[in-house]
């Protein structure tokens, strides 16, 4: 399999998820997108040294994972595709903050490690946010919502036409690679010329789509307006989720609640 | 009932570059009819069809479509009669889902949302692709996006059914489907094919075209037997009519 | 190139959203509908085209790297620079949403790094070069000068944009020596991928890249008072953010502390009762205040061995206190499992039931 062929298969894979039935699944896009953008502020909210009281966000993603229905093995996959970027983001961290900030024991920590901790479950909650969003919305619904909620109109449309032309102009290009490959078995990548002949025949045939779109869609009576796809119902469970989630928010992250809960639990086994 | 009638008069075409597409191009198609266009690549099939629905304008000559000419002034009326099914469902397929997909042109033609969806729902009726209705269409298998596509245009109750390629790329038991399906349809057809035995089965009457020109228009059983006739337009006898390549037979003329 | 959630503040996020999605609408507004009839299928499927050819990687010759296309000029060049700036932005917001590249808090940034240069600052200079009448030479030019600069300025901004969200250690000057070279080396390879389709284009369908004249920009003249509102815009956010991050959250703290104190208070036992209230006490050496929340202050000077100050407010939070921590914050995470196993095995129960 080629990316081309990898990349498209992913992307079918999760936006398939969200054609099941869950609690989650039947909430309004609007209500789970803006709580995803609450989840995401909060989690980058922390100060950069903190690391355990981000913890009790790991719950709400749990809740999430399984209400959802989302194959945990499915959101690995995910996270281990995207992390070489943050590991190297953060990589950084420990070699220059050498200042040692607290001792676990004999261990001392340095603030560097610290953050690097920090920013690696920085990553782990925002990724699997994304993740659980598009899972269990889908993307034409997550498109829809944003333009419920404002964004410009024709923005959401070529959200929705790239989504639509994704899936073939991925296919053509596959094909096209393939057919290069097989005649060139010692070369991975094509060279410049033969890629830009490549590209630029897969730019003319795409562009020619466009132009037979642009008929079919005249032929339709298009004139330059296209109606979004509707029909939200905002309903007494999205108040609920949003009003919770957003308290669940407020509390994880002023509230202390891991080293609360590491006290009092050393107080009692004392 | 004259809305179901075509008229195409001394038609010509020439491409921006000035090449000649269509020469002389005059026919007419009555109510209720089914019209078979066949020639080989580039005879100028599609862009014939494209001027059945506007899609591009006559550079000389007149195409009426009932009473009503084809005109810049005219295209939106002339759409709602002529519903048009292109050659390749990707292109005619570009909402979200198909129901959306559907509802496409009946939204376009500014209709309350009640008329929109009963519209939406007979036409995936009309096509038995209900079950179809929520999928996105790169989740739609050949046959079935061809059956969407023809729903997209049946949503705004056409008189008139212009139809590129519809066999084109599908498995057969899905042409024979895609067959019963069109034989069924009540409306004016026009439709553009190389599957000769498709329109053997479905048009009484045939035009063939040749380099931009009409070189034959009668009954699909004389046109499509005339071997000669189908030799210098660049194509051969149906396969239906041609002897039984194991038995060597000849089939019986249908 | 891409920035990341993992690396970001709010108030960098909040203001480069509003920042892109301000220059989305107005793009938006300058399209027309007599434009967007013909341009709507075209932005589809060209949009689809770069995040193809994206993925097809290319072998630069004489180097033995490989690189990729940019996409946002080769954007501008055939739909102009508001439909590009518009496709641009949905190509990132797919790649950050299927395959988190970036984020979505971060996705603000990428338009601007990766969009806001190509589309509407340096496509005009590429027409300069391009000039009436094309040549091979001018193409190649054009696309490398146009890109080099804009992935010179996108770098910059990333650069600009991770110091002040403080969460990277990175010092300034360090980072940018680290980022400039590198994408200077990446914006000549994708110039010279840019220039190779647009040749080829130019050779097959030179009536395409005349396309986008109609949506001609007048450049010093709409420019100016666009980048300045945006300026103004950017900053405002970003203040009114840092506002709320540096001074409600102790206020909205305190709220929370008394209104939980109080609830506790009156409803549980007296044992908890007391563990809480000792637990309020201890909470003011949480790591919160413990350690510094501003990193504007203290976070250069990180590699200095300890400045004496520091050192000394180092040990205001006890060992014990961050041994708690982890072992609460072990606890929650056990939790979370258990949680979702727990919710798991009701939900397929429920499911066996009814079916």
């Amino acid at each position: 399999m080629t990316r081309l062929d990898t990349a498209i298969s992913d992307v079918d894979a999760l936006d398939r998820l969200a054609t099941r039935g869950s609690p989650i699944h039947r909430l309004d896009p609007r209500a789970k997108l803006v709580v995803t953008a609450l989840f995401l502020l909060t989690v980058v909210s922390y100060p950069k040294y903190n690391v355990v009281e981000m913890t009790p966000l790991f719950l709400y993603l749990a809740a999430l994972l399984a209400l959802g229905r989302i194959p945990a093995l499915m959101l690995a996959r995910y996270l281990l595709l995207a992390c070489p970027f943050a590991l190297l983001a953060g990589l950084f961290n420990p070699l220059i903050d050498r200042q040692v900030v607290t001792y676990l024991g004999p261990l001392a920590v340095t603030g560097g490690w610290l953050s690097f901790v920090s920013i690696l479950i920085r990553f782990t909650l925002t990724v699997s946010a994304v993740l659980l969003l598009l899972a269990s919305t889908g993307y034409v619904a997550v498109c829809a919502a944003l333009g419920k909620l404002g964004a410009p109109r024709l923005l959401i449309i070529q959200f929705l036409m790239l989504y639509r032309f994704i899936f073939i102009l991925t296919d053509e290009a596959a094909r096209m690679v393939r057919a290069h490959s097989l005649r060139n078995p010692d070369e991975p990548n094509p060279p410049l010329r033969a890629w830009g002949s490549l590209a630029g025949h897969l730019l003319l045939r795409a562009y020619d789509r466009g132009q037979r779109v642009h008929t079919a869609m005249l032929a339709r009576g298009f004139d330059g307006t296209l109606r979004l796809p509707q029909g939200f119902h905002w309903s007494m469970a999205d108040t609920l989720f949003v009003a919770g989630s957003s308290g669940f928010l407020l509390l994880a992250r002023y509230g202390h609640l891991a080293t609360r809960i590491g006290q009092w639990t050393m107080e009692l086994a004392a | 009932m004259s809305h179901h009638i075509i008229e195409v008069k001394e038609l010509e075409y020439s491409y921006a570059d000035g090449t000649a597409a269509l020469r002389n191009v005059s026919f007419r198609i009555e109510h209720g009819e089914s019209v078979g266009v066949i020639g080989e690549n580039g005879a100028g099939k599609s862009t014939l069809l494209l001027h059945l629905n506007g899609c591009l304008l006559a550079t000389k000559g007149t195409v009426r479509v009932g009473d009503i000419p084809v005109l810049r002034d005219t295209l939106k009326q002339i759409r709602r009669s002529v519903g048009t099914i292109f050659q390749d469902p990707n292109d005619q397929l570009f909402m979200p889902t198909v129901e959306e997909d559907v509802a496409f042109g009946p939204l376009n033609m500014h209709l309350p949302p009640e008329d929109v969806e009963s519209r939406v729902h007979k036409a995936l009726e009309a096509v038995n692709a209900l079950h179809l209705r929520n999928r996105p269409p790169h989740r739609l298998s050949g046959g079935e996006k061809r059956t969407a596509a023809i729903a997209t245009a049946l949503s705004m109750s056409p008189d008139i059914l212009v139809l590129d390629e519809p066999s084109a790329g599908l498995d057969p038991q899905a042409r024979r489907r895609l067959i019963n399906l069109l034989d069924g349809f009540k409306h004016t057809k026009i439709i553009a094919s190389h599957d000769l035995d498709m329109i053997l089965a479905l048009c009484p009457r045939t035009i063939i075209m040749h380099q931009g020109t009409i070189v034959a228009d009668g009954a699909t059983a004389d046109v499509l037997s005339d071997r000669n006739l189908l030799a210098k337009s660049g194509l051969e006898l149906p396969l239906g009519a041609q002897g039984c390549p194991i038995c060597n037979a000849k089939h019986p003329e249908k | 190139m891409h920035m990341a959630d993992a690396l970001i503040s709010p108030q960098v996020g909040g203001a480069m959203w509003a920042t892109s999605l301000g220059l989305a609408a107005y793009s938006a507004h300058r399209l027309k509908p007599e434009m967007t009839e013909r341009k709507i299928p075209l932005m589809g499927v060209l949009g689809a085209f770069v995040f193809a050819a994206q993925m097809i990687n290319v072998t630069i010759p004489a180097t033995g790297s490989s690189g990729h296309l940019g996409g946002g000029m080769i954007l501008t060049i055939l739909l102009g620079p508001y439909a590009a700036f518009l496709v641009m932005f949905s190509i990132l917001a797919v790649q950050a949403l299927f395959f988190a590249d970036g984020g979505l808090l971060a996705l603000g940034c990428n338009v601007f790094n990766l969009g806001f240069w190509p589309c509407f600052v340096f496509y005009p200079l590429f027409k300069k070069i391009i000039g009436k009448s094309p040549t091979h030479g001018r193409i190649m030019t054009g696309s490398i000068a146009s890109g080099v600069l804009s992935l010179q300025l996108g770098a910059f901004c990333v650069v600009l944009q991770t110091l002040l969200s403080g969460i990277s250690e990175l010092p300034f000057g360090a980072f940018l020596l680290l980022m400039q070279p590198i994408h200077l080396g990446i914006g000549i390879i994708e110039g010279i991928v840019t220039a190779a389709v647009v040749s080829f284009v130019w050779q097959a369908r030179p009536e395409l890249l005349e396309l986008s004249a109609d949506s001609k920009l007048e450049p010093a003249m709409s420019l100016k008072p666009i980048l300045v509102t945006f300026a103004i815009v950017a900053l405002l956010v970003g203040t009114l953010l840092s506002w709320f991050a540096s001074t409600h959250p102790d206020g909205l703290e305190w709220a929370l502390f008394r209104v939980t104190g109080k609830e506790e208070l009156e409803a549980s036992p007296d044992g908890l009762h007391a563990a809480m209230a000792k637990l309020q006490e201890k909470t003011s050496f949480m790591p919160d205040y413990g350690f510094p929340e501003t990193p504007a202050t203290q976070e250069p000077e990180a590699e200095q061995p300890a400045t004496e100050a520091e050192a000394e407010a180092w040990p205001a939070i006890s060992a014990g206190t961050s041994v708690a921590g982890v072992v609460g914050g072990g606890i929650v995470l056990a939790l979370a499992v258990l949680i979702g196993t727990l919710l798991r095995l009701v939900q397929r129960r429920q499911n066996v039931a009814v079916s």
